[in-house]
């Protein structure tokens, strides 16, 4: 039997620069009819690279430059873009990372469905609206009968995704190509998700490369796997092996990653004054509530991680704290005193004691300032040093952070990696010289190796300093490895909240079960469990809904 | 009906060309990709080109007089454009050699980037603030001097009507037209780039104090900035200026000052809603709520971390307003409350001589009078929006 996709020896290069980098390094691919294929890597490895020349496609700036690529015995690298469209979308699909953004938002999701299949030639205009609907239903979509007839932007994230996939499926194509297509989403929406990609991936028999960073989540997908590092494959196995069994170091390491995890912390006697106390928070924006009522405690030297899906009001509780937004009622108290409400009522020194770590490192540090200027402006602002005694301060944080000072401190943001980065906001938050630190999903944009670098790198400064983080996460894993304490919200709520360790061990709320549940774990057997014991109509936010 | 029938002949005979260009291109290059993928249109692209080319070098060596005795206008002035923008490209070519071979390494690398249109656009800059700045020493006579020849036409060429000390001819008070263009450089380019600046102070501050204070201050700053838009600007300005020339009397450089501070408000506006937009943009960034939550000033804030954010779009607007500065300048002169005379002015320039144009069909030089002023308007304006296109490609960070 001939594979369905052949690439050999493939060379890819990138322009940058007036020069042609190489992206990928002479990989080899080969993917059999109805076979699943899970490719990871960090960032910059070249999987989306990889996987859009499956198609026989590049990006704009990016070139193949040698090797071949064969589609069910058809060149796709010399075929005319004639014969490349009538493949692409008919009997090739691609399911993009973002849908939300790869959704035209100016038509229904029928339409930008049925414009593949009535292209193509394969159905009518209503034999594809009918069929779409069929799809919609595998698919698990609520109301599949009218789903389709609405704009993107009235579906949530996990549908439209969804929506994608069925789209990709209209020709009923022999590839498809997932580009990490759960990346974006919550835990307990991810679940439907890969649930109904692998179910309609069975029923028609579809080849698929699934492109991850996420080793779980390619341990539930795929049939073998595929590491690449840096443009060049590191091992290719069969899922089962892999994960049992992996060869070279950095698939080990990879591996390694998820064992991270800091030993629980003594209890904090009960009439010591904690250095953040949240009392009572109620906020609204505008007229909208979002926060009910939140309480919580956080201690000298310990971590809260405080865990939610994405609109549970993680973050609206931060910005309360911070006095971004002033609360509707109750109070934050410091170090046993209440703090004005609004951040401009604070004196500078309440301000300095509670800093801030944001997501994504990239809008958090101005693009036109330097490395030594965005720190120094706080050593500056609130320490009052100048000239010699600033730059040196500046370089002590820059080695406090693991960075060697003289090679960074004259360099912009741009010219830096995402940990890198991070790690420098990790600096103008200690240039302040705080107490408290809040953490918003500081490694949730990080590839996994990097993440655990900054993870350590805060718990050492936690031990050295005695800082208090509030630690703002939904990925489960990190709280397992950093927190003393977790707080678990919904709906503006706090639901559940204890030390770590009464938290990992049942019995739970419900809806700490179903998040707890819901984060994929390396067995590849895992979803089919999950799903056999949950029943099939019983995941994501049918079980969300069911519990409020 | 014949010319209808004749264009559409030709297009039919594009077409036909077009469909042979690419099935010979595809035998002779054994179906190469390029000639394999091409979509009809371009392949008639191709050859409407090739003999808009042809017809191009054709009409050029036409004679210029025909048998008859009277001069081809269309063939001159034709021959006018092509000589003008071979030495162009050529000018703009060797500029960008040389700016990669001299300078720092940072100014070698932006003219190993820049395309060819770019470095027209700054050589024009170049030599237009080289001659505003020197005009004194530039100009062969005074602005305002006098001479006895009136209506002396250009070329320098006594049999055709020229004077070898005028190389550029007079107008019709016996002024010379050189030393008038290059003093016009001074006072209507000059003008224009203060006028500009003012703008931009206005509008910029006002902008990103709405953009970061926002509330009530952005409410009716905002608003005002509509109703000052919901004027045509050019009758705003002609209006204001009539009620300040009364103001100014008799005293001439007042309505100058007029004149600029009415344009630089009008024109702020646009300003205003620029930086307004791109400070909106900023102010939402993580590292402004950083700055807010230390504590930072509304100077700091603005200076400091959303103003050098924000001067790549700034830049570029700098350039356009630049133009429409400088149009709306020579527009107000042209209809004679702008810069007044006796100084030198290209719009009041083109307004005087404006009626030679009627004599395109007889004698091509005369209707070069008022072409020189106009085509030092427009060679400005295509220049800086040269290096505006150029500016905004750099900073959306398109590739070519």
């Amino acid at each position: 039997m001939t594979a369905l996709v052949e690439i050999r020896d493939i060379y890819i290069d990138g322009r940058s620069d007036e020069t042609w980098m190489p992206i990928i390094k002479g990989v080899d691919l080969t993917l059999n009819k109805g076979e699943v294929l899970g490719l990871i890597g960090e960032s910059g490895a070249g999987k989306s690279t990889l996987g859009l020349a499956a198609m026989g496609f590049t990006r704009d700036g990016v070139r193949i430059s040698g090797g071949t690529v064969t589609f069910d015995g058809i060149d796709l690298l010399a075929a005319s873009a004639a014969k490349k469209r009538e493949l692409l979308g008919k009997r090739i699909a691609y399911v993009a990372q973002s849908a939300a953004a790869s959704f035209n938002p100016a038509h229904k999701l029928i339409d930008q469905h049925t414009e593949g299949p009535v292209q193509h030639g394969v159905m009518s205009r209503s034999e594809s609206v009918q069929d779409g609907i069929e799809l919609y239903r595998r698919l698990r979509l609520p109301n599949p009968e009218e789903i389709g007839f609405r704009y993107p932007h009235q579906v949530s994230g996990g549908q439209l995704q969804r929506a994608m996939t069925a789209m990709a499926m209209s020709c009923r194509p022999d590839l498809i190509i997932f580009d990490e297509p759960t990346t974006a989403l919550d835990v307990t929406t991810q679940i439907e998700v890969l649930a109904s990609i692998r179910d309609i991936v069975d029923q028609f028999d579809t080849a698929a490369i699934y492109i991850t960073h996420d080793l779980a989540v390619v341990a539930q997908m795929a049939d073998k796997i595929k590491v690449l590092l840096k443009g060049d494959e590191v091992e290719e196995a069969d899922t089962r092996t892999m994960l049992s069994a992996p060869k070279e170091d950095y698939t080990k390491s990879l591996w390694a990653v998820r064992a991270f995890e800091r030993p629980q912390k003594p209890a904090v006697h009960t009439s010591a004054t904690p250095v953040v106390s949240v009392q009572n928070v109620s906020a609204a924006y505008g007229k909208i509530p979002v926060l009910h009522d939140v309480s919580f405690d956080i201690h000298e030297g310990r971590t809260v991680a405080v865990v939610g899906e994405s609109g549970s009001g993680k973050s609206t509780t931060a910005r309360c704290i911070t006095g971004l937004l002033p609360p509707s009622q109750g109070v934050i108290q410091f170090d046993g005193q209440s703090l004005p409400a609004h951040y401009k009522n604070r004196s500078k020194d309440q301000l300095r004691q509670a800093q801030m770590i944001y997501q994504m490192a990239d809008t958090a540090l101005n693009p036109r300032q330097r490395i030594g200027d965005i720190i120094g402006r706080p050593v500056q602002f609130y320490m009052g040093l100048t000239g010699k005694q600033k730059r040196r301060r500046v370089e002590e944080l820059l080695e406090e952070i693991e960075l060697p000072a003289a090679q960074y401190i004259d360099r912009l943001p741009s010219e830096l990696s995402g940990g890198q980065k991070q790690r420098i906001g990790i600096a103008r938050a200690l240039a302040a010289e705080p107490k408290f630190i809040i953490c918003d999903e500081v490694t949730s944009a990080l590839d996994q190796l990097v993440a655990e670098g900054i993870l350590k790198l805060l718990a050492r400064l936690q031990d050295d300093l005695k800082l208090s983080y509030m630690f703002i996460t939904h990925d489960l894993a990190t709280v397992k490895a950093i927190a003393d304490e977790v707080v678990v919200m919904k709906e503006g709520k706090v639901v559940e909240q204890g030390t770590k360790h009464d938290m990992f061990v049942p019995p739970h709320h419900p809806y700490t079960d179903l998040l707890l549940s819901s984060v994929p774990e390396m067995d590849p057997d895992w979803l089919t469990n999950l799903l056999n014991e949950r029943g099939v109509d019983n995941i994501g936010d049918a079980a969300v809904d069911k519990m409020s | 009906m014949s010319t209808l029938t004749t264009l559409a002949l030709l297009l039919v005979a594009i077409a036909a060309g077009g469909w042979m260009f690419r099935f010979a291109g595809q035998k002779a290059t054994a179906n190469a990709p390029t000639f394999r993928d091409m979509p009809f249109a371009v392949a008639f692209g191709y050859v409407f080109g090739a003999s808009l080319l042809l017809f191009s070098v054709w009409y050029f060596f036409q004679p210029t007089v025909t048998d008859a005795g009277v001069p081809n206008a269309g063939v001159v002035f034709f021959r006018w454009a092509v000589q003008f923008f071979i030495i162009s490209t050529i000018a703009a070519y060797v500029f960008r050699l040389v700016g990669r071979a001299v300078g720092t390494e940072g100014s070698k690398k932006i003219f190993r980037q820049m395309p060819l249109t770019a470095s027209f656009g700054v050589l024009v800059i170049i030599l237009y603030a080289i001659t505003a700045i020197f005009a004194q020493w530039l100009a062969p006579f005074g602005q305002e001097e006098i001479f006895q020849r009136v209506n002396v036409l250009p070329g320098g060429n006594a049999a055709t009507g020229g004077d070898p000390m005028h190389p550029l001819g007079t107008d019709q008070i016996g002024r010379d037209l050189l030393s008038r263009l290059i003093y016009g450089a001074q006072n209507t380019v000059g003008i224009a780039f203060v006028t500009t600046c003012l703008a931009f102070f206005l509008g910029g501050t006002l902008g990103f104090l709405a953009a970061t204070l926002q509330g009530w201050l952005d409410q009716v700053l905002s608003r005002a900035v509509d109703v000052l838009m919901a004027i045509p600007s050019l009758i705003f300005a002609l209006l204001l200026m009539t009620i300040a020339s009364a103001w100014a009397g008799s005293e001439r450089w007042l309505l100058t000052v007029y004149m600029i501070l009415i344009i630089a408000v009008i024109d702020s506006t646009r300003v205003f809603r620029l930086a307004r937009a791109v400070g909106l943009n900023i102010v939402v960034m993580d590292y402004i709520e950083a700055a807010k939550l230390r504590g930072e000033g509304l100077g700091y804030l603005i200076f400091k971390e959303i103003l050098p954010n924000a001067t790549a779009p700034l830049l570029a607007e700098f350039g356009l307003r630049f133009c429409f500065v400088f149009l709306t300048i020579a527009s107000l002169s042209f209809l004679g409350v702008g810069i007044q005379p006796p100084l030198a002015d290209w719009g009041t320039m083109v307004r005087d001589s404006a009626q030679f144009i009627n004599f395109a069909a007889f004698s091509p030089l005369t209707a070069a009078l008022p072409l020189l002023a106009a085509g030092a308007i427009a060679l400005l304006t295509v220049g800086v929006n040269f290096v505006v296109d150029w500016m905004l490609q750099r900073s959306s960070g398109l590739k070519e």
